[in-house]
């Protein structure tokens, strides 16, 4: 039953009760996110005992064991190569991948850009919180500039990447970016990537309120939350006001699609093609 | 689909393989189905081999974007259900421990090849080495147990092959497949007879209703049963210490009890874990300890010591960790002189002292990038025997 508003969606159904309560900070975006995915796989039906989540390490990592799926805790950075594996294998399942912006852009950034390259198809939920925060809040790879973080004690001062660009340079399918306050628009998005036949990668601005929002005065998680579409990420976002919220020229929504075949029907097709002596 | 084809009863098919090439072939006879791997020297012609050879089965090959990659991929296609191996040299197999660490941990089967080439670092690619043996054991963090197989020719390269995936589909454990870039790269004949035809080992699937599961739980054999995505068990699998519902836990009982039954889970199959060869090793003056294409040499040289009135025995360890150190006990009971030839600084001789207590074994090392002669070995031997 497509339901229209988040409160008319119950995400406990989708949820391990045993693993609860769950290791969250207050405030922390991430919850939001784990939500959107729950409420996108109920609107398309998805049978959970086909879907596999995949987590690498770090606070989005550890999403995965809520999710009462089939569920894959693994190495730091290494989630979008072990999916690689488990998709390949088993093409019937529905993967997803759900990682942070140190998982997924910093130690795993070489399977990122080759998993948009290959385009298997496996949706990856890529938990941008700017921050390594289970590990006590270092700078990451999508830290903005001057940002105080326990290893950029004067301020950032290394550049931070845009992920959607980099992702699209890459190849990927489908490329999507969302903010956590706007949870029906990210479950639309989340959607879209689940129904694309290759890899689709989606970023979700989420706020680490507990270590990078107190470290730099950034005010609640509301607060933040009002910020993820004004004055967050101020060079590759295009945007630096003073003003805690106004609409802006952000990029969400779908940024960037292709067609391409997916990997894996091409390569079961080439294979079938040899075994019947076509070349 | 057995793509070495057993001969039909009272027939033998003689192939000419290299130990490459009969290790990819042995994989698909095995059930593999699944490989990820990186190039690199002196394993690429398994990836070779096997990229041609997996479609045929049904199988998928994937060249991934480095070895770290490799090794994840083939986790993740065994937790999806599907036999898988990679293969790698040094450099590789260093980059691959991490993962190897989590396949032992949250026992995922898995089989590794090493083809062991000179180090450290880049070292010579296109040079053999054993220079890899307390790597294979101990190359990942933490405490934890893992089979590795030492074979020595290129048909026993094919028969542990075999024998690697069954093992590791047996104790749901990582097993690494470690030989020399000499015989990697040897070409040899390999008789095949109706005796290799055997049914591959399946893993032990769970099943009952999904409520009385318990992911990590095992019964006597120390080995849980494992859910396959799609069973409608939906577990989690993770790299966290975990408790018999596998979810994270830091409660110290559960951690201990877990890891206490990861070392006992190998303990309990060292039946069909442990193989190795000894010969003449009763009465011997000089017991030789060698794998690989050491050992080799060694029975050569077993001859020349013979020419010369020395009775040299030889052990040889197939399985080399778990270590067999009851069989090297008995082998060395006579020996007035053990002798350790191998081609690093004194690896095996490590082990050999530790299970030999006390008596005194010599080494015969070589890291040159060259295999050690049988000259060399017999010349030691002889020495020893008079010394002794």
């Amino acid at each position: 039953m497509f339901i229209d508003t988040a409160a008319e969606f119950d995400v406990t159904a989708y949820l391990r009760k045993e693993t609860m309560p769950h290791f969250l900070c207050p405030g922390c975006g991430h919850g939001i996110a784990l939500r959107a995915l729950l409420w996108a796989i109920h609107d398309l039906g998805i049978d959970r005992d086909r879907l596999a989540v995949v987590s690498g390490i770090g606070c989005a990592g550890r999403l995965s064991a809520y999710i009462d799926a089939n569920s894959f805790h693994v190495t730091h950075g290494r989630p979008l190569a072990y999916a690689a594996g488990l998709k390949l294998a088993r093409p019937d399942l529905e993967v997803v991948v759900i990682t942070g912006d140190g998982d997924c852009l910093a130690i795993g950034g070489n399977h990122l850009i080759h998993a948009c390259r290959r385009n298997l198809k496996i949706t990856c939920l890529m938990l941008n919180n700017e921050v390594y925060g289970m590990t006590g809040g270092q700078v990451s790879p999508t830290t903005a500039e001057t940002r105080l973080t326990t290893t950029t004690p004067a301020g950032n001062a290394e550049p931070h990447f845009d992920a959607c660009a980099l992702a699209a340079a890459a190849g990927a399918g489908f490329v999507g970016r969302e903010v956590t306050l706007h949870v029906p628009k990210l479950k639309e998005l989340i959607k879209a990537g689940l129904e694309h036949d290759g890899f689709a990668i989606i970023e979700i601005l989420s706020d680490c309120t507990e270590i990078f929002g107190r470290k730099n005065e950034m005010g609640s998680s509301a607060e933040m939350m009002m910020r993820q579409k004004s004055e967050l990420r101020p060079s590759a976002y295009r945007d630096t006001v003073e003003t805690p919220f106004r609409a802006n020229d952000l990029p969400t929504g779908i940024l960037a699609r292709n067609d391409r075949p997916e990997y894996g029907a091409a390569y079961r097709q080439a294979a079938a093609a040899a075994k019947n002596g076509a070349r | 689909m057995n793509v070495v084809p057993a001969a039909p009863e009272g027939e033998t098919h003689v192939r000419l393989l290299s130990g490459n090439h009969a290790c990819a072939l042995a994989a698909i006879a095995a059930g593999c189905r699944f490989f990820a791997g990186y190039p690199i020297t002196p394993s690429s012609e398994i990836a070779e081999r096997l990229s041609r050879e997996l479609p045929k089965a049904g199988g998928v090959f994937v060249q991934m974007e480095d070895e770290i990659a490799s090794m994840a991929a083939v986790i993740g296609a065994s937790m999806g259900g599907v036999k898988a191996m990679t293969a790698t040299s040094g450099p590789g197999f260093s980059l691959k421990q991490e993962n190897i660490g989590y396949a032992a941990g949250a026992e995922i089967p898995c089989v590794v090849v090493n083809v062991m080439r000179g180090g450290p670092s880049t070292g010579m690619p296109t040079r053999p080495s054993q220079a890899d043996l307390m790597q294979a054991r101990w190359g990942s963090h933490g405490d934890y147990p893992i089979i590795v197989l030492a074979p020595a020719s290129v048909r026993e390269i094919h028969d542990e092959t075999l024998r690697a995936f069954d093992l590791a589909e047996r104790c749901r454990s990582p097993v690494v497949l470690l030989y020399d870039q000499a015989i990697a790269q040897l070409s040899e004949t390999i008789p095949l007879d109706a005796a290799d035809k055997r049914a591959p080992v399946e893993r032990k699937w769970a099943s009952g209703p999904r409520e009385a599961y318990r992911p990590y739980a095992a019964d006597g054999d120390g080995v849980p049963a494992m859910s396959r995505p799609g069973d409608g068990y939906r577990t989690h699998m993770t790299g966290l210490t975990h408790g018999e519902d596998g979810f994270p836990t830091q409660d110290p009982e559960a951690v201990a009890r877990n890891l206490s039954r990861l070392f006992s889970k190998l303990e309990k199959h060292r039946d069909i874990i442990d193989s190795w060869e000894a010969l003449d090793c009763k009465d011997a003056d000089v017991l030789i300890v060698a794998i690989g294409i050491s050992a080799r040499a060694a029975k050569r040289a077993m001859e020349l010591c013979r020419a010369q009135g020395v009775r040299a025995g030889l052990f040889r360890p197939i399985t080399l960790w778990p270590f067999p150190e009851q069989a090297l006990r008995e082998a060395a009971a006579d020996a007035r002189a053990v002798l350790v030839p191998e081609m690093n600084a004194g690896q095996l001789r490590l082990e050999v002292e530790r299970v030999l207590g006390g008596k005194p074994v010599e080494g015969l090392n070589l890291y040159s990038g060259e295999a050690i002669t049988p000259a060399d070995i017999a010349g030691r031997a002889v020495e020893l025997a008079k010394e002794a």
